[in-house]
């Protein structure tokens, strides 16, 4: 999967930094990580980018770690924050990992904004998240919390639950003020005016809105009907999740992953299990992969089924939406008998599942997978072979595979540019590799494309599951591993050596050894990644959600310059976001 | 002079419509249940019968509002002006030989006249509302009726042209031998696609299009005021079908069976008809919509107005 090592890495970045010494840490996912220091982080990241041979180009994610309580410390020398930014390069499928020490008395940056487009967003969340300011950016405020708020949440001195915030009341100051807050200035958002106050007319549309899939304002700045310019604000369904993973047991934590892309189910629990039992070095059986793989592609189906229902919808198909939460509601069901729930059965578990597969479910699946194909024709001709439906999406909201990559997109947004970049194909993780699939590809990187794209996926997870059905492996549910969660019981009555860790695990929950991985999944709309860091505890140190929705959502601008509103409307049908996934 | 006769029968005449325009509604969503898998409203009544009565009850004791930023007289004024303006326009339909308020001369054009003022009542309620949805709204309404009038009249003109009258009985009784939609087809279907557009509905529901304005025009209308406008854009539905029926398909002309029914048969699997379009078809963007109706349709009607004037004067000859 890396194709270069660490020491390679090194001595091509190395000779680019004059008077400085890139230092190396070894992680739990062998992703090559350097310290730099702060004064030489923009030489090492333009280098990076732009000097090296098959340039680093896409900024994969960015984010800080508050190191003021953490007891097993990376580097000898005290630090009080630490940003990470991780690093992508295509051309060699290789990560990379870059971090800064700060100092608590001087949390500044450099912005790398002028490198990676993309970290626009991701460096006004660190700023609002953790107080850290980057020298540069072009427009620093908060992007999660609201404008009023006091503190800076992700740090670990700010409070983590109501409780410890005293008594909120909201007087008719405060509300006046809280108004105020919320109304639309352009300067605030770095735009300059231009033309006659009445030459166009601002609309919000949103946070409440039928077509934006959720919480998400877009201010939009129209000449008649035309889009002049588009401020997309996130954060109005901002639950604090990543905080939250530092108050949960490693184990308790898995029902709010679920919750992050609402639609991905169980898909949600793979890379934060998988991060975990990479850290605890736990490996699992043979059985749990195919379950796992099976499971994460029934909620791919489910997901891009209610994507494909929603993109018909938006742009005024009324129909599809019903039919497909027919077949949906079919594939609920045999979720509920596999796995006691329905959208969020948080049914993963470290080290294994929450269950072996109950009898008969061979037969429900099968039966579906033969119901469905006759459906999807029927959808091909209702809504991608319909003439009207071409006629709004082919062409609108276009970008090129290069755009995409300086933007962050990934998954079938990615693909449907034509760039040929599936992390099940290109580094196969829980067994994929065993797997016969096609990665469908789109020519145009339109909207129509985006929804093709997503439509032959549907096929291609029914060829997976149906695969898993005939070659699901016989063996244990669960790794004999003493971390696994809940551990098996078998040998529990029988000697005091199991009983105890069993009795400490599923009290206290486990402890996973201090370290830090990140896993990343191709989930149901791109790249979902959990970056965690463990400070020897019961509880993540760090819990960082790198979700897909994020980035696509700050390229709306690209794609909305110049479009009418109906236009704006199927282009971010055709995103497919839910904003949990956005906002976490 | 008008007589008590008359007045009797517009008094039944609304008093039948208006239940009518709601017992259409609970029908065109039990339908388009029955198109989507789904069931629709089934539970007020034998197969949800009641259901609209239960909606009007509920609509009408709710909070009479106007938002405080609105123009008051416009924004109460609007929502009655459509209403009224498609509740004239049935005094000219004939619904059989006896049963018609007036059998006026100029019966079309009163009809073409009535549907251009209903344009005033989306119009004004996007202008009084003071909401920037309502007013994309009212301006998508307002460029979209114009456009889609112009041909909507030019198409009816053939018929005219056959029958030699604005009577719409002297019509009806002038297809008697064989119904317009024969010779004149590509009237008929400008006619409905024009109708579809006067109407507002699916595929030509721009003016309000719920994924993009929200609830365009009527976006700050709630309660009675609500209902008004949704009574009237039923009541345009029925006045659509009940006139291609009887521009273009014969009428109340048929065997057998009492002319009346002849009629409402027509209607209603007119009607159905356009349930189903709104279930089966997605949206164009405006500027398409216009397009097609300026580039397309008009030259398409002017065509058909040419070609039938030519008929009939080479028939003369």
């Amino acid at each position: 999967m890396q194709q270069v090592s660490t020491p390679d890495l090194l001595s091509e970045l190395q000779p680019w930094l004059a008077n400085s010494v890139l230092l190396t840490e070894t992680t739990a996912d062998q992703i090559p990580t350097f310290w730099v220091a702060k004064k030489d982080l923009l030489t090492l990241c333009d280098a990076a980018r732009y000097k090296l041979d098959k340039p680093f180009t896409f900024l994969f994610d960015l984010t800080a770690i508050d190191e003021t309580t953490r007891q097993h410390m990376v580097l000898p020398q005290r630090q009080d924050f630490t940003v990470v930014y991780l690093l992508r390069s295509y051309e060699r499928n290789q990560d990379v990992r870059i971090k800064v020490a700060l100092d608590q008395n001087n949390k500044a940056l450099a912005s790398v904004t002028s490198i990676w487009p993309n970290a626009n967003w991701y460096e006004r969340e660190v700023w609002d998240l953790f107080g850290i300011k980057f020298d540069g950016h072009p427009c620093l405020r908060r992007i999660m919390m609201p404008t009023t708020w006091l503190g800076h949440p992700l740090c670990k001195t700010h409070p983590a639950r109501a409780t410890e915030m005293g008594e909120y009341s909201l007087s008719d100051d405060l509300r006046d003020i809280e108004q105020q807050a919320l109304k639309f200035n352009p300067a605030d958002w770095g735009l300059t005016p231009q033309g006659a106050p009445d030459e166009f007319m601002w609309l919000n549309l949103g946070p409440n809105h039928p077509s934006v899939h959720g919480v998400f304002r877009i201010m939009l700045q129209l000449d008649g009907e035309e889009i002049v310019e588009a401020i997309p604000d996130i954060g109005y369904h901002h639950r604090g999740a990543e905080k939250m993973g530092e108050r949960q047991s490693w184990h308790s934590y898995i029902p709010y992953t679920d919750r992050i892309d609402y639609l991905g189910g169980v898909m949600n629990n793979l890379p934060y299990v998988m991060a975990i039992e990479k850290l605890a070095g736990i490996e699992v059986p043979e059985r749990v992969k195919v379950i796992r793989v099976m499971m994460a592609e029934i909620f791919r189906i489910l997901s891009h089924l209610l994507f494909y229902g929603t993109f018909a919808q938006d742009i005024g198909s009324l129909s599809p939406i019903f039919y497909m939460f027919v077949d949906r509601e079919k594939l609920f069901a045999i979720v509920e008998a596999i796995t006691g729930a329905r959208m969020h059965p948080a049914w993963f578990r470290i080290g294994g599942l929450a269950a072996d597969l109950p009898k008969g479910w061979d037969k429900m699946i099968t039966e579906w997978l033969d119901y469905m194909p006759a459906r999807m024709a029927d959808y091909d001709q209702m809504v991608m072979q319909n003439s009207l439906v071409k006629k709004r999406a082919v062409g609108i909201g276009a970008y090129d595979t290069a755009t995409a990559i300086e933007w962050g997109v990934t998954g079938p947004g990615l693909r449907a540019t034509g760039f040929d970049w599936d992390l099940r194909k290109k580094r196969p993780y829980c067994g994929y590799e065993n797997f016969d699939f096609d990665v469908p590809l789109g020519t145009r990187g339109d909207s129509y494309d985006r929804c093709a794209v997503r439509v032959a996926e549907i096929r291609q997870s029914m060829r997976i599951i149906r695969q898993c059905v005939q070659h699901m492996p016989e063996g244990p549910y669960k790794a004999d591993h003493v971390l696994t969660t809940p551990p098996p019981k078998e040998r529990t009555m029988q000697d005091i050596d199991t009983l105890i860790p069993h009795f400490l695990g599923v009290s206290w929950g486990p402890v996973i050894p201090a370290g830090e991985a990140m896993m990343e999944v191709e989930a149901t709309k791109g790249s979902n990644a959990y970056y965690l860091t463990s400070d020897a505890s019961t509880m993540s140190y760090r819990t960082r959600i790198r979700t897909p929705s994020f980035p696509h959502l700050q390229m709306i601008p690209v794609m909305a310059k110049g479009q009418m509103i109906a236009d704006l409307i199927a282009t971010i049908g055709s995103i497919d976001f839910v904003m949990a996934d956005v906002d976490r | 002079m008008p007589t008590l006769d008359l007045v009797l029968m517009i008094a039944a005449m609304v008093a039948i419509l208006v239940p009518t325009a709601a017992m259409l509604v609970w029908f065109e969503r039990r339908l388009l249940g029955f198109f989507q898998q789904r069931y629709g409203p089934n539970r007020v009544g034998y197969f949800g019968i009641l259901q609209s009565l239960a909606d009007l009850i509920k609509i009408l004791f709710k909070h009479d509002w106007i938002p405080p930023f609105a123009d008051r007289p416009v924004f109460v004024l609007a929502p009655l002006i459509g209403a009224l303006a498609v509740l004239m326009s049935f005094a000219v339909v004939p619904m059989s030989p006896n049963l018609m308020v007036s059998d006026s001369n100029i019966g079309l054009l009163f009809f073409l006249a009535m549907t251009s003022m209903a344009v005033y009542s989306v119009v004004l309620a996007g202008w009084a509302s003071n909401n920037k949805y309502a007013l994309l709204g009212g301006m998508r309404a307002a460029a979209q009726t114009i456009s889609y009038e112009v041909f909507m009249g030019v198409s009816l003109l053939g018929v005219v042209i056959l029958s030699g009258s604005f009577k719409l009985s002297d019509i009806v009784l002038a297809q008697q031998n064989m119904w317009y939609v024969i010779p004149q087809f590509l009237g008929f279907v400008i006619f409905m696609i024009a109708g579809i557009a006067e109407s507002h509905r699916l595929p030509f529901d721009l003016p309000e299009a719920e994924t993009e304005l929200t609830a365009g025009f009527h976006t700050e209308y709630s309660g009675i005021k609500f209902a008004l406008f949704f009574l009237g854009e039923y009541l345009g539905m029925m006045l659509i079908s009940m006139m291609i029926t009887t521009v273009f398909l014969g009428g109340w002309l048929g065997p057998w069976l009492p002319p009346i029914v002849w009629f409402l048969l027509k209607t209603l699997s007119l009607i159905c008809f356009f349930v189903l379009l709104r279930a089966a078809l997605p949206r164009p963007r405006f500027d398409q919509l216009l397009e097609l109706g300026w580039k397309w349709i008009l030259p398409l009607a002017l065509l058909n107005l040419v070609a039938t004037a030519f008929v009939k004067l080479w028939g003369d000859f």
